[in-house]
């Protein structure tokens, strides 16, 4: 009989702590396909965040660096330039990409690193419990903005797909999401070419995957997946907005 | 045929680091130690390695930190505001076992202080200055030929213990030019490092980087594993030099430029029939403990000399542990004392109760 579905050899035999409904899951299996896809599992360095997937070495089938909050681009780099011919990816969430580690992301994507950045966007720090992140949405109701996000005084959410795309350097950005299993797919393409551009030395890749957060949105699953639709699309348009390859054609 | 050549202690850093296997480099610009970067930008690329002018400290630190977890030799140099920078990434480098060389060419203090030398940064090197139950093993280099000497072993101990060590000299150290002889290229024995994440090549199995216990008994395991490396780095790698301590009855306890001027300073006492001798750790972790507690058995007094309100003293008073007197000379201003300042410490320490 042919086996049509199977766990990817870039995962291990392990059961994912995260919580019932995170999209974590799916992010961390579809980044495993596209490496067992690209064939390259052996030669792939992860590098783990501080936050809910800084166990992310328990569950990739790879070498793995934890890194310092928000330092994983920094990591990445260190790795990458000893190590040029191996495949090196970050997998952060929003408050370490895009709040304590803002000058590690947009100096790596500067200096152009070939390097992969999987960022996962959930509007929320999740493994501290619920605090407004540099994504939370205008009026979101957080921990720490118990009254909503208020604009006056808490900024606006962060675009950093857009941001970094004012730069030169990079060679891949794109927005995608994973509510629903056509944007599943949608997800996967994106990551694909992101590890593409890297292994043929275009420079530098970053995919920000819009990602729920059921238990501090205090959402059901489903729910969740309706309210990053509903919510977060508008704030946070899919879609690539830097293809290295697309300018050159 | 060794090259003698001269050299600012700066470029003996970055030369020194080269030819003990030095291969990664990333710093942010800082006086005084800014020849290292420079050095580094056009040798590096001489030799195959890289050098990565980072956007911050914190960025150095944690690209030295992936280098080394890559299995390379790696540095990163600053001086003091910038090392405090660094304190997060030199945490987690110890928590995570990864060997590499941070280098404090150390500048006055605190907050933004001043650009001249100093040696205030002793407590920060020595006793933590990042989070945890964590050692550095700490040089100090008092010549450019020492630098050189001292670069080397630094990697070596590094690679040994799977642990940061860390240089720290001070600016005028970095700044001043001396004669050196550099090494010949050495056969270097660079131990293999199967921990590094390198890629699970050829069924190598899955290597992790990470300094995380969630779970208590894990995490105290950890700490019980480093405390076991830090016993045997200090039961092995201590340093110091002595002079003239034999037949002295005052010894002047200091390092790197303190020690310069000190030995100056004895010359001037011994002359007049003073018997001052000079004992001067060259690592201060491990410090060396036992041979001063050994000499304060002897019946031998100490006179600190530092750089800074006096920082070590405390390490020798504990190393003494009340068997002798044990005073202290700090210059606070971020400048170097003269000759003529420890000779009067020498004198009001010789005046003091209890001297001969």
């Amino acid at each position: 009989m042919e086996k049509v579905f199977g766990k990817p050899e870039a995962l291990q035999e392990r059961v994912f702590h995260y919580c019932p409904g995170c999209t974590h899951g799916i992010i961390h299996r579809l980044v495993a396909e596209v490496i067992d896809e690209l064939k390259v599992r052996e030669k792939t360095i992860g590098i783990a965040p501080v936050g809910c997937a800084v166990t992310a070495y328990n569950y990739f089938n790879c070498d793995v660096q934890q890194a310092a909050h928000g330092r994983a681009p920094a990591v990445a780099t260190g790795i990458k330039r000893v190590l040029p011919d191996r495949v090196v990816f970050s997998y952060q969430g929003d408050g370490d990409l895009a709040s304590i580690g803002m000058a590690e992301i947009v100096h790596a994507a500067n200096r152009g690193e070939k390097i992969t950045v999987i960022f996962v966007n959930n509007a929320i720090y999740g493994m501290t419990g619920g605090q407004m992140a540099p994504t939370t949405l205008p009026g979101q109701k957080t921990t720490t903005s118990p009254f909503g996000r208020d604009v006056e005084t808490m900024g606006y959410p962060i675009k950093m797909t857009e941001l970094l795309n004012t730069l030169e350097a990079p060679a891949f950005l794109a927005r995608v999401s994973v509510h629903d299993p056509k944007n599943v797919n949608k997800t996967k393409e994106a990551i694909k070419k992101a590890f593409e551009y890297q292994i043929q030395g275009k420079g530098f890749s970053m995919v920000e995957v819009l990602s729920t957060c059921p238990t501090n949105w205090g959402l059901a699953p489903l729910e969740a997946l309706k309210w990053l639709e509903a919510n977060m699309i508008p704030q946070f348009p899919l879609g690539v907005v830097r293809d290295r390859e697309g300018v050159a054609q | 045929m060794a090259e003698r050549v001269m050299m600012k202690g700066n470029e003996a850093i970055a030369e020194g680091a080269i030819r003990a296997g030095c291969r990664f480099f990333a710093g942010y610009p800082i006086t005084p130690q800014n020849e290292v970067p420079e050095y580094m930008s056009r040798r590096m690329p001489e030799v195959g390695g890289t050098f990565i002018q980072a956007e911050s400290e914190v960025s150095a630190i944690n690209m030295v930190y992936g280098a080394a977890g890559a299995g390379a030799r790696a540095m990163t140099s600053s001086s003091s505001p910038g090392v405090s920078l660094k304190m997060e990434g030199i945490s987690y480098a110890a928590g995570s076992e990864l060997p590499c060389v941070i280098v404090n060419v150390s500048r006055g203090g605190p907050g933004l202080g001043g650009l001249t030398p100093s040696q205030a940064d002793y407590f920060q090197a020595t006793k933590g200055g990042g989070h945890g139950d964590y050692r550095l093993v700490v040089f100090a280099p008092a010549s450019v030929q020492e630098i050189i000497d001292l670069m080397y072993q630094a990697f070596v101990t590094a690679d040994k213990y799977r642990t940061p060590a860390m240089i720290l000299a001070d600016g005028l150290l970095g700044q001043m030019m001396e004669p050196v002889t550099l090494p010949e290229d050495k056969d270097l024995q660079i131990p293999a490092k199967p921990w590094a994440t390198t890629g699970m090549i050829n069924g190598k199995p899955q290597s992790i980087i990470n300094s995380l216990g969630l779970v208590g008994e894990e995490l105290e395991k950890i700490n019980v594993r480093l405390q076991k490396k830090y016993q045997e780095i200090a039961a092995n790698e201590v340093r110091f030099a002595e002079e003239d301590v034999k037949d002295a009855d005052l010894v002047i306890v200091a390092y790197g430029t303190s020690a310069r001027v000190a030995k100056s300073a004895i010359d001037k006492a011994r002359a007049e029939g003073k018997k001052v001798g000079l004992f001067r750790p060259i690592t201060l972790w491990p410090f060396p403990s036992k041979p001063l507690s050994e000499l304060a058995k002897s019946g031998k007094r100490f006179l600190t000399v530092e750089m800074s309100v006096g920082q070590m003293v405390e390490d020798v008073k504990l190393a003494v542990n009340g068997q002798a007197q044990v005073d202290s000379f700090g210059k606070l201003n971020g400048t170097i004392p003269s000759v003529n300042e420890v000779y009067d410490a020498i004198i009001k320490s010789f005046n003091s109760q209890g001297v001969a």
